[in-house]
């Protein structure tokens, strides 16, 4: 559906983009994530024939946006960051404008404006100026022009920008509804908002993709090199001298183990709960040989799971923005 | 109705619609009044032949009309740029010239409605006076093919900037050298004088219009005019639409 050959954007002498390349298949909902300004906008952009890239080629159900831009927007359905509303027309007025422009007739134009109206839940709102409407109402007003003339590929730039919670929730909604029938791209730099809705991620940092998967596979990639928490109640008496320490030589000897963190005060966490928990730090996963290891030594594993489990730090991390 | 006629409906609306379009069709509508009444019926008007009044109507009609063909344009697609709905025609199938040239007969429809209210003031002169229909229908033929070519240096301008100030500026500059090359055609000596005075846009030109005398020459002038700055648009949004 979508395909980017080694697409690059400069502005003067600044890259903003690239070089990328990637594909994406039709049917699926890819989003787009990295910090404000790492060139997401100006990647979709590109995609919508709104931005001529400085080289590489870039194909939309094989055809080349520069060879072929008139049919290729036929086939694309964009919204920017901020929706691109007419503040002098009405809701209706502007979708029926959206929808000729973009191709229908007066007749499909007549029936879809009462189904994206329907669909964006904005059929209240139909003969109000645009202009009067609250930020909600014009993102999803944005949304009705972006899917009314049923586009093959739908582009959403941030579209829950300046959204409060509970329309970020109609919002995701409206995205999920969409995926059926539509290829998706939504790009944002709040994660939740991409990991949501998006079957794929690609994270974007410095106008390059520095990572793309499910949301479970680039946590697996990462993890790898993460560390684990586990509690584990020591064999005989806790609160033995010595009990503590055993445990610690346990589980530093298990291969790939590159460090054991204790609590700060392990005696008195053994004393209240009769187990400690640590932390262990390994370059791969180990949450198997450990767990065997103490289970052979004698010492019962109660708890156990991978530390730092959130995607945000995933993301922190691939985007350089902080300390992971 | 292609991409042009949906584009001239949404940007005429956009005139009735907002106070942009009332206010300018007023103050040239009100400017007109006072300086009809000033010049050919007010008590320092003098004596004149209905011809003359009519032919003072004109002259005055063709500046004002010039005035308000700067003030429709400029926003055309300077208020597109700075609201950000140009992204919704760049990404949408429709050609630039199907744009350029939707924008600029919806201005020139609106710019016509306004040169027609002021009809009633040659009325006035033909059932109190005596002139000749045809001078009317001259006059106001000049009137629309003027209006249409300063539009078109508008929209030319407009297409330059997203600031609708600084295409103003640009559209008042170009606008002003057009006529001020009939005055320095009277300055300079020949060939120069020749080609200023066939690019004045108020002189050589506009005379046989004013005066009721139609000559095709001055036709093809202000068409060629037209086409010149509408395709220097085209051109314009071309360029930038990718940008």
């Amino acid at each position: 559906m979508v395909h980017l050959s080694d697409v690059t954007k400069y502005y003067g002498k600044k890259r903003a983009l690239g070089p990328v390349s990637f594909e994406i298949e039709q049917g699926d909902t890819v989003g787009f994530l990295g910090l404000n300004g790492v060139g997401k906008t100006t990647l979709l952009k590109i995609l919508a024939c709104g931005l001529r890239p400085s080289s590489g080629t870039v194909t939309i159900d094989g055809l080349d946006i520069l060879d072929d831009p008139h049919e290729v927007r036929k086939r694309v359905g964009y919204l920017p960051e901020l929706p691109p509303v007419y503040g002098d027309m009405t809701v209706g007025d502007y979708l029926h404008f959206a929808g000729r422009i973009r191709g229908l007739t007066p007749e499909a134009v007549a029936r879809r404006v009462p189904e994206v109206e329907e669909y964006a839940r904005i059929t209240e709102v139909h003969d109000v100026p645009t202009r009067n409407l609250s930020q909600g109402y014009r993102q999803r007003v944005g949304v009705a022009q972006a899917i009314i003339h049923d586009p093959d590929l739908l582009i959403l730039d941030e579209p829950t920008h300046d959204l409060d919670p509970v329309q970020i929730m109609e919002m995701r909604g409206m995205i999920r509804a969409l995926k059926d029938s539509h290829t998706i791209l939504i790009s944002s730099h709040i994660l939740p908002e991409i990991s949501q809705t998006c079957d794929r991620l690609l994270i974007l940092n410095a106008g390059e993709i520095v990572a793309s998967g499910s949301e479970a596979e680039l946590g697996d990639t990462l993890l790898r090199s993460r560390g684990m928490v586990v509690t584990v109640r020591p064999a005989g008496d806790a609160a033995a001298t010595g009990a503590l320490e055993a445990v610690e030589r346990v589980i530093r000897a298990v291969p790939g183990v590159t460090g054991v963190g204790l609590p700060d005060r392990p005696a008195r966490a053994m004393a209240a709960t009769g187990a400690v928990t640590v932390r262990v730090d390994g370059e791969a996963d180990l949450r198997a040989p450990v767990c065997r290891t103490l289970v052979e030594a004698g010492h019962d594993v109660i708890g156990l799971s991978l530390a730092e489990r959130e995607l945000e730090r995933v993301f922190v991390e691939l985007v350089g923005g902080a300390e992971a | 109705m292609g991409a042009t006629g949906i584009i001239f409906r949404r940007e005429f609306g956009a005139y009735v619609r907002s106070p942009m379009g009332y206010i300018v069709a007023a103050v040239v509508l009100l400017l007109d009044g006072i300086l009809f009444y000033a010049r050919a019926l007010g008590p320092r008007a003098g004596e004149s032949l209905s011809g003359e009044v009519l032919m003072r109507f004109f002259y005055n009609a063709s500046g004002l009309t010039a005035v308000a063909a700067v003030a429709l344009s400029i926003r055309l697609i300077a208020e597109e740029r700075a609201a950000g709905t140009q992204l919704l025609l760049n990404t949408s199938p429709v050609r630039d010239w199907e744009i350029v040239l939707g924008k600029f007969l919806s201005a020139l429809a609106f710019l016509s409605a306004i040169t027609v209210a002021t009809l009633y003031m040659p009325l006035l002169i033909l059932v109190n006076g005596k002139i000749a229909i045809g001078h009317i229908v001259v006059g106001y033929l000049g009137l629309t093919l003027l209006g249409a070519a300063v539009l078109s240096i508008g929209l030319f301008a407009t297409a330059l900037t997203r600031h609708q100030l600084v295409a103003a500026a640009s559209a008042s500059v170009i606008t002003g050298t057009l006529f001020l090359l009939w005055p320095l055609s009277q300055m300079v000596g020949p060939p120069l004088s020749r080609v200023f005075a066939a690019l004045a846009i108020h002189g050589r030109h506009w005379a046989g219009f004013q005066a009721g005398l139609f000559h095709l020459r001055d036709v093809v002038y202000y068409v060629a005019l037209t086409y010149f700055f509408l395709y220097a648009a085209t051109k314009v949004m071309e360029a930038k639409r990718w940008e």
